[in-house]
């Protein structure tokens, strides 16, 4: 996509330079620590599966055992104590997950020769790194199988049934009026689970759990419409709360193809602490970027909790955080699906020339990004046909300034989770509007001195000046005093600050290492 | 008595636009099911304009039916709480100032698991909502907006330790009818210990309605279209007539 704004290319430098500046103070801290999650999440890649019968998953009771045996354990990381018993026990992963959920104490076992234990735990990260190499081996065979079959942008449909068995239904019914992306939304409050439940599920509230077992169902089910379509359709779900880094190795293992993902939502949105936040999305976003997994940000929830139009910079500000953010964890940019949304209110005059000129810019400033775009949802009312009028303006930005990840806005959506017509009203109108204008972008420029340019170059200018304060505060602090959202988030404040592991001398996390070897990153033994 | 009538474009012609979904394959069998299920239920007259297949097996209809069921306009007794005669920021402002001569006390909250804070937020954040300034902005209200998920016990202490007036409560996901449980729970709480009457009880959120509040045993309820001045005027109102009974 051309240049057409002419925003000064120094300017989009010195706003990274800032980002970059307020991140390295944080990757210090967290590559100092660990959480509970982030050591659950290593288990898991190493194979702990399953739930002792009151529902309590393995990776907890390990976790929780060796916090039990002694708090200072957790310092070394827990796979030490979990190689060990299975060193120990002489048997297989499997059996030694069994064990485990009928009662076994990894802790039991005194510690053994250091070599074996380490020997076992290399086997075991060859086999998750063949296997995550072997799921993404396969996604790129099939989307270059399909390849030009899928829509540009890509739809984006959303299915929330509380049962992976109807969502099933729902997507596959999705997925054949033409979406090229189904998102599982999770049930109310699963963010704020400190555990990933296992297994099938059949109840949620307003969504589905999300579970490896129901990542499988649904990548299976999916897989099947996209042979029927011949058409890759990828499966989004949300790494989001105090499970961010299980819920990224369980999407690696199961080929999930893109995850929500934001390096500041869980702080701001769901009162989670913040040093907890920031430790685990940079071991998740490691997971992510080893499995090909696109990340979708969340800056949408800054435009639905304050103005739109007043809080426009809120969105380039955090934008260009996550891509920092996504960068230290060595996300590349095709893998950045940086989020923003169009959520002005309808009243304001010329605001669908501000929502072009939003959309534009950060299409300029993140031209390799796939950008994941919103669609209005704040001023959604029960009036459907103005409803579906707003939908159709949105759609017509979308393709205007190149969008990659087009969620579908729903005529309804003021009203009831979707109908299985709504998704189809919403997908005829984007492809209406998609083909209709699909040369717009290539034939329109923008007048010098105009509303679209004169806009974006004042959000990119007060953007500047945000980063500049948060900058001489610090990002701890800024948040703490309320600069993001609106919103005050006590340092040690929040959900999950418990969880939080300082790294002792001799913390020993080979899948990390790995990663980070892989991704070509630093840690905390990198040498920063 | 005023007898009214769906109007189209006559007076009485009963004209009403339909939509739905079947479980059936798109073609003339579904396109003629869809017109005798309109008729079924009631319509005189049943045109399908159109039909179009969302799946292999499901088929979606526009369909205009005709019906000859008249209402009373004159008998009919609304299930909203009375916006219409609520006052204005200033106007509240000024109200609590004369009658009640203190800040009033708000707190509210998204309870149990439902996440959604746009209903709290419109009625408390400083900004509002589609130009109805929120109750943090009233100088002479002292809101305490405690977000989502917040369990009713954490909410009863919090109102305890604040002295407050009223008590607002959002629920916005409805699936399973788990606003009821949430929403019957609070009022269960309040009155196990006592403080029922020391709040104003104020439920709200896309599906509830007065009725369904007041059923529940809350002062009132707020549905879509409410905004800040709205509950506010109430809150304040209920106070006053509280105090003089």
């Amino acid at each position: 996509m051309q240049n057409k704004l002419h925003l000064s290319t120094e300017r989009v430098a010195y706003a990274r330079r800032l980002a970059e500046k307020i991140a390295a103070p944080v990757a210090r801290f967290i590559d100092g620590h660990s959480s509970v999650t982030v050591e659950r999440a290593t288990l898991r890649l190493a194979g702990a599966d399953g739930a002792n019968s009151d529902g309590v998953p393995v990776p907890n009771l390990v976790v929780d055992q060796v916090r039990a045996a002694d708090p200072s354990y957790l310092e070394d990381g827990v796979l030490l104590r979990y190689v060990n018993a299975l060193v120990k026990s002489g048997g297989t992963v499997a059996e030694l997950n069994a064990k485990i959920a009928a009662g076994l104490d990894v802790t039991s076992f005194p510690l053994g020769d250091r070599a074996i234990v380490e020997r076992k735990a290399a086997e075991l990260v060859d086999r998750a790194a063949e296997r995550i190499r072997d799921k993404r081996a396969r996604r790129e065979a099939m989307r270059s199988e399909w390849e030009g079959a899928n829509n540009d942008p890509l739809l984006y449909l959303i299915v929330a049934t509380g049962n992976i068995y109807e969502d099933v239904k729902q997507a596959t019914a999705a997925a054949e009026q033409g979406a090229d992306v189904i998102a599982v939304i999770r049930t109310t409050a699963q963010s704020l689970l400190d555990y990933v439940p296992y297994g099938a599920t059949t109840e949620g509230f307003g969504g589905t759990y999300a579970t490896q077992e129901n990542f499988r169902i649904m990548r299976a089910a999916l897989d099947e419409v996209a042979e029927r379509q011949k058409r890759y359709i990828l499966l989004t779900n949300y790494a989001s709360g105090l499970c961010m880094p299980e819920i990224a190795a369980m999407g690696a293992l199961e080929r999930l193809d893109m995850m929500l993902n934001d390096s500041m939502y869980g702080i701001l949105f769901r009162d989670i602490n913040m040093y907890r936040t920031f430790v685990d999305q940079k071991f998740s976003r490691m997971i992510n970027a080893s499995a090909g997994i696109i990340i979708n940000t969340g800056e949408d929830n800054y435009l639905t909790t304050s103005d739109a139009w007043e809080k426009a910079y809120t969105v380039l500000a955090s934008q260009l955080l996550n891509e920092r953010f996504g960068f230290q964890a060595g996300l590349p940019a095709r893998l950045l699906g940086l989020g923003h949304a169009y959520e002005m209110d309808p009243s304001i005059k010329n605001g669908f020339l501000f929502e072009l000129a939003q959309a534009q810019m950060a299409r300029e400033i993140f031209p390799e990004h796939p950008l994941k775009y919103m669609p209005p949802t704040k001023f959604m009312s029960g009036d459907i046909f103005k409803g579906l009028a707003m939908n159709t303006m949105f759609n017509f930005v979308s393709k205007a300034t190149g969008q990659g990840i087009h969620l579908l806005g729903m005529l309804t959506e003021a009203i009831h989770t979707p109908f299985m017509m709504d998704r189809f009203l919403a997908v005829d109108n984007a492809k209406y509007v998609m083909n209709n204008m699909a040369g717009f972008a290539d034939d329109i420029e923008f007048k010098e001195g105009g509303i679209v340019m004169t806009r974006a170059r004042e959000v990119l200018d007060r953007t500047i000046e945000f980063l500049e304060e948060v900058g001489e505060l610090g990002l701890f602090d800024a948040i703490e005093r309320g600069l993001f959202a609106e919103v005050k988030r006590p340092k040690d404040g929040g959900k999950g600050f418990e969880g939080l592991i300082k790294k002792g001398p001799a913390y020993w996390n080979p899948f990390e290492e790995r990663l980070e070897r892989e991704l070509g990153i630093s840690g905390a033994k990198g040498g920063n | 008595m005023r007898v009214v009538r769906p109007y189209g474009d006559t007076l009485d012609d009963g004209k009403v636009q339909l939509s739905f979904t079947l479980p059936v394959p798109d073609g003339a069998k579904g396109r003629e099911a869809a017109r005798k299920l309109v008729l079924s239920w009631g319509f005189k007259d049943c045109e399908v304009a159109h039909s179009h297949p969302l799946s292999a097996d499901f088929s979606f209809y526009v369909a205009y039916g005709k019906t000859e069921v008249p209402i009373d306009y004159d008998s009919v007794v609304a299930d909203e709480a009375e916006s219409d005669g609520s006052m204005d920021m200033d106007g509240v402002n000024d109200f609590i100032r004369e009658h009640i001569g203190r800040k009033v006390v708000i707190v509210g909250a998204c309870t149990g698991f439902d996440a959604h804070t746009v209903g709290i937020d419109a009625i408390m954040n400083m900004k509002g909502y589609n130009h109805h300034f929120g109750l943090e902005r009233y100088p002479m209200v002292e809101a305490y907006n405690l977000g989502a998920q917040v369990p009713n016990e954490k909410l009863i202490e919090f109102a305890g330790k604040v002295k407050a007036d009223a008590i607002l409560v959002s629920q916005v996901v409805t699936q399973k009818d788990v606003h009821l449980k949430n929403l019957a729970e609070l009022v269960e709480l309040l009155e196990a210990r006592g403080e029922r009457r020391n709040y104003v009880l104020v439920a709200g959120g896309p599906r509830i309605g007065n009725k369904l509040a007041v059923e529940l045993g809350y002062d009132v309820g707020f549905g879509k279209g409410s905004y800040a001045d709205h509950v506010a005027s109430f809150v304040v109102r209920k106070m006053v007539e509280r105090q003089r009974s």
